[in-house]
């Protein structure tokens, strides 16, 4: 790799599409460049589980070839993009981090990758992930670990491992992850990046392999806000084929995130999340962001959540309910593994023998815990109770946004943790979700905005910034401003100040 | 048996005729090759999602209201979650405690009175893919060494109707479950929302049978009865399920709650899955879709929009054919009232064209084992033009029958069978003369009786030349042929 | 079968194997008893939602509320018998065979 072509994946999407619009690049050099990063460093970093090189420069080439003919193509053609390897994609290996799924190459695309590949955007592959999107450090993968690349020891976050690894890693600008209980804030938070989990409804969940339908929402990875923006416009938008997507013009995210101002803007701090589990330096890189609000103009406000603390027991009966449901058609009678079949074992052998070998230990569990959760006689004091609690949360979401126009709260309690360190504790890890859970009971948009690195360790914090339903591009306006500042303060976004690889 | 009194439930499975399935568009044409009508969504594909086919739900609500119930103004669907190989999704797209009609009834003759059936719910869900178990003896799952699934009636809409449970029966409750099918059947072919044939599976019955002993408070233990392939089933099942159930409480035994399956070839049901032990299926909101919401405005102008019911069709066809109740009834129970009233629209005389049709045509289609009359070879307009012949006399009561059956057995139009088979009546009156003067000569009492001015005795003799003539006689003409004869001396 | 609604105590393991029979998952007896010990700690936490008085609080299940989305009854295009087939663990005469089904009616 030449160093003109090194240079090419440290740039960020909106400058690589500029210089591809420019005719300073091609699509082909920009995708070739990235897929030689991949090879060069993914060995340690784990973040692909699928690079389909061919696919990406046959995608890079058509841009090429319809830029050379003067056809008018969209704001990210040619840009490379890595995608959770959640969303179905026509003829490559599509696997939802699993063994039940190993070789399954779906027979369509998913809505989101169909926009991607309208838009000329090329993708170079498909990411890691906690298996069926259960996790929040990416060790549940069936396959192998993802390695953060702020410190190879420490994992990069969950169920998104892969796309933010990738992304932080520099082997793509873009990458498409999903979010359930903070499945892309997270991991964004952990590796420093720019992360969003839209309004419910705003992006297309048609091939998203489902883990819990009522909270699954798909949304950018990126290094910078503006990037971030640039793809949620792409992939985002009303879909006939997902009854649950909102018929309503994309927010503007793209100019929220230009404008770099947020005078007269309120904000609520959520007192429910603080204290008591949050790591000291995570606190305090949240109050300097707040501070930093305070100076840029917004005024800044304390709001109380008061149902907040029930947020993840009732995402913990919800989740794993939808799933229960969701993951039955793993069934071994029309894709995927299937063991046991000597001709003469039954079909419910079959089944039982299938799912034991193809599902991992915490999809065991969730599935196991949500059979109980609806089951006869205990639906109505834990799955039925869990949605009344969830109703009760949005009117806490509903009474803070009339005083204010964004929460915020820190993204995670806690920086990157060690690889294995909370593998045998499903609760501790279950933990990680604390703050980001509400908003996807909620169904509003959020995103985590890095705010700097830990004073304790050196690994980066998030801020995470709430809105209301259909208000997604309040949290552009936020985090572009802020942004701003701290590249000011930095020199430039925080993912190009971690340790090269 | 009037020691029990019977308890019948039955739910019936309609499957819409939409073009394209309930939440994908997928075709829903029948005999297409297997899985040529799939996609993800109905593949139950990781990733894929339902949307909800409008039409299907205007279907189902014109059936709620052609059956009197309430129109629920917002309602969800509900996944019922089980495990089966047909079952692409291992749950079922299905309505489980928000149905979208309820409380509802249709009312039916049963011996010959008015019965109300009380509708507990209609509801939507999907069909499943059809299996084909291989290897064992006759295709049935017992001794198969594996099986073969289609997916392509997977997803199709289908609606389920649920009586509340229908008591006060009594002896007739075989006639009433028949009743309460047919009438349904041609209420749903009314509206046009499928094509009711049970025979390729577009409409379903399980029948659920308990008896309560008389005197009793409450209902007996029920068993459900599956694979109820025709009216005739319907009937025979009910009837042989009461029978066993009560042999089994005569003899002290406990009637065990299962599903069993009505084997139409031995007249008898078998035990199947035990119903002892509930499948728990975990109902909860289906999270793919959207609540329900028909607007008052809308069902109101669908239930403007409704054809004119088959009760309401039924009296007005009465008036018009003037026929008393019982007539009606008859025509109704037979299946034939359609048939009557365009016969009697082709030309023929009311009460003919009912005669016919209550006669010698439903006989003939008993003996075909046609559950329909209307399926028989032979259309309203042709037996028409058969009673018009009559009429006139080209055709006896004997040589109608011979025509109908001719273009029964598909040699044409009645007029072409009389002449191929020369089944003309004889009218002329030097071929018959000989023949009356026979009659007359054997019969001199008769005759005497008709000289003296007995006219009706003729009827003596016309039988004695119809049967010398194998019923091939004029009787008109021979009537009068008597009467000239024996007018005036001779 | 599980225990009446709402009585404390710890799960059982034949109440798991019930729930792993349920979800069609195969279990040894280790697993079942490992997983009881993991559920129980779980369960006492998601329990936390029965402290909400949430009697008259109608549950959610869509959080940006929405009805009577539909699409019209045409016909599209579908999956070809090969794409439908494409990933079938087995395939016999375009149907996918599965396993023998047993402990049908007799």
């Amino acid at each position: 790799m030449t160093t003109a072509t090194a240079g090419l994946t440290r740039l960020t999407a909106s400058e690589l599409a500029a210089a591809l619009a420019a005719g300073e690049v091609s699509a082909a050099e920009a995708t070739t460049a990235h897929l030689d990063r991949i090879a060069t460093i993914d060995d340690r970093v784990g973040a692909f589980l699928h690079v389909d090189a061919d696919g990406a420069l046959a995608g890079a080439r058509d841009v090429d070839d319809r830029r050379a003919r003067g056809e008018a193509l969209g704001p990210l053609a040619g840009v490379p993009l890595a995608c959770k390897d959640v969303l179905t994609q026509r003829g490559v290996p599509t696997t939802a981090g699993s063994k039940i799924l190993e070789g399954w190459r779906p027979p369509y695309d998913a809505t989101i990758v169909a926009r991607l590949r309208a838009g000329g955007v090329v993708i170079l592959g498909k990411t890691n992930m906690d298996e069926f999107a259960m996790g929040s450090s990416t060790e549940n993968s069936a396959y192998h670990p993802t390695h953060n690349p702020w410190d190879l020891d420490r994992v990069p976050g969950g169920s998104s491992g892969g796309s933010a690894a990738a992304v932080a890693a520099f082997e793509a600008p873009l990458a498409v992850g999903t979010d359930t209980g903070g499945s892309i804030r997270q991991p964004a938070a952990l590796c420093g990046l720019v992360g969003v989990k839209p309004t419910y409804g705003g992006v297309s969940r048609y091939g998203l392999i489902a883990f819990s339908s009522s909270l699954d929402q798909a949304g950018p990875f990126a290094r910078t806000v503006e990037d971030a923006a640039l793809l949620h416009a792409v992939i985002a938008g009303h879909d006939p084929l997902d009854s649950t997507s909102i018929d309503a013009p994309v927010p503007p995210v793209v100019a929220a995130a230009r404008r770099h101002d947020v005078a007269g803007m309120r904000v609520g701090v959520v007192r429910e999340l603080a204290g008591e589990g949050y790591q000291s330096g995570v606190e305090q890189r949240f109050r300097e962001a707040v501070d930093l609000l305070g100076r840029l103009g917004a005024t800044v406000v304390e709001v109380s959540c008061p149902h907040f603390g029930y947020a993840l027991p009732a995402y913990y009966l919800i989740a794993p309910s939808e799933c229960s449901s969701n993951l039955a058609r793993f069934d071994a009678m029309r894709y995927g593994l299937r063991v046991g079949d000597d001709g003469v074992a039954g079909v419910e052998e079959v089944m039982s023998a299938t799912r034991a070998a193809g599902f991992g230990a915490e999809v065991k569990r969730r599935i196991i815990l949500g059979t109980y959760a609806l089951s006869s006689g205990y639906y109505d004091a834990y799955y039925g109770q869990a949605q009344k609690v969830r109703t009760l949360i949005s009117r806490d979401f509903a009474a803070a946004y009339e005083q204010v126009d964004v929460l915020v709260s820190p993204t995670t309690p806690t920086t990157a943790f060690r690889l294995g360190e909370r593998v045998d504790d499903p609760l501790a890890m279950y933990l990680a979700d604390l703050a980001t859970i509400p908003a996807n009971l909620d169904g509003g948009a959020a995103m985590s905005l890095p705010c700097g690195v830990s004073p304790a360790d050196g690994l980066p914090v998030g801020l995470q910034i709430m809105a209301p339903a259909l208000a997604d591009d309040r949290l552009y306006r936020v985090g572009g401003a802020l942004e701003a500042a701290y590249v000011e303060q930095w020199g430039g976004p925080l993912a190009t100040k971690g340790p090269p690889l | 048996m009037a020691r029990y009194a019977p308890v019948l439930g039955l739910e019936t499975h309609v499957e819409l005729g939409t073009a394209s399935k309930m939440f994908c568009g997928c075709s829903t044409k029948f005999g297409a090759p297997p899985n040529t009508h799939v996609c993800p969504t109905c593949l139950g594909l990781p990733g894929s999602l339902p949307v909800t086919n409008e039409t299907a739900i205007r279907f189902t609500v014109m059936i709620g209201l052609a059956l009197q119930c309430e129109i629920a103004p917002w309602c969800r669907f509900a996944r019922k979650n089980y495990f089966y190989p047909d079952m692409p999704k291992d749950f079922q797209i299905s309505q489980y405690d928000e149905p979208l009609c309820t409380d509802g009834h249709l009312d039916v003759v049963v011996a010959g009175e008015a019965f109300r059936v009380e509708i507990e719910r209609v509801h939507l869900e999907e069909d499943t893919g059809k299996t084909l178990h291989v290897g064992g003896a006759t295709g049935r799952i017992h001794g198969a060494t594996h099986s073969l699934v289609d997916y392509n009636r997977a997803g199709i809409p289908l609606v389920e109707i649920v009586t509340k449970p229908v008591a006060g029966t009594g002896a007739a409750a075989p006639e009433a479950a028949r009743a309460y099918v047919t009438e349904l059947r041609e209420l749903l072919r009314t509206l046009g929302v499928s094509d009711v044939r049970m025979e390729q599976g577009s409409l379903r019955c399980d029948v659920n049978t308990s008896l309560m002993p008389v005197g009793a408070t409450a209902y007996g233990t029920r068993t459900e009865t599956k694979n109820v392939n025709s009216l005739r089933s319907v009937e025979r099942a009910v009837r042989s399920e009461i029978e066993r159930q009560a042999g089994l409480l005569d003899a002290g035994r406990r009637i065990v709650q299962e599903t069993r399956h009505w084997h139409e070839d031995s007249g008898t049901t078998s035990a199947g899955r035990s119903k002892e032990q509930a499948e728990d299926y975990r109902y909860f909101p289906e999270p793919d879709l959207v609540p329900l919401a028909p607007t008052r405005e809308w069902v109101e102008q669908l239930r403007a929009g409704l054809p004119e019911l088959p009760a309401a069709r039924r009296r007005r066809l009465g008036d018009e054919l003037g026929a008393s109740a019982a007539e009606l009834a008859a025509m109704g129970n037979a299946g034939v009232l359609d048939l009557v009233a365009d016969t009697a629209a082709a030309g023929a005389p009311a009460a003919e064209a009912r005669n016919f049709w209550l006669g010698y045509l439903l006989q003939k289609a008993n003996e075909a084992g046609l559950d329909d009359p209307a399926e028989l070879a032979i259309t309203p307009a042709q037996v028409a033009r058969v009673i018009v012949l009559v009429a006139a006399g080209i055709l006896t009561a004997t040589l109608a029958r011979q025509v109908i059956d001719g273009v029964l057995a598909g040699e044409g139009d009645p007029d072409d069978v009389v002449a191929t088979r020369g089944l003309q009546a004889v009218s002329d009156t030097d071929e018959l003369g000989a023949v009356v003067d026979a009659a007359i000569d054997g019969q001199p009492a008769v005759a005497a009786k008709v000289r003296a001015g007995k006219v009706a005795a003729a009827g003596a003799l016309v039988g004695a030349v119809m049967k010398a003539t194998n019923g091939q006689a004029n009787a008109a003409v021979v009537r009068q042929l008597i009467l000239e004869r024996l007018d005036g001396g001779g | 079968m599980p225990d009446a609604a709402g009585s404390p105590g710890a799960i059982t393991r034949g109440e798991v194997a019930h729930l792993a029979r349920l979800a069609r998952i195969a279990m040894a007896d280790d697993e079942l008893d490992h997983l009881a010990g993991q559920l129980d700690v779980i369960l006492a936490a998601v329990a936390r939602v029965g402290e909400v008085a949430a009697a008259d609080i109608p549950p959610t299940s869509h959080s940006v509320p929405m009805t009577n989305v539909f699409r019209p009854d045409e016909v599209r295009p579908s999956l070809t018998p090969a794409e439908a087939l494409a990933g079938a663990p087995a395939a016999e005469d375009d149907r996918f065979r599965v396993p023998r089904i047993l402990d049908e009616e007799l």
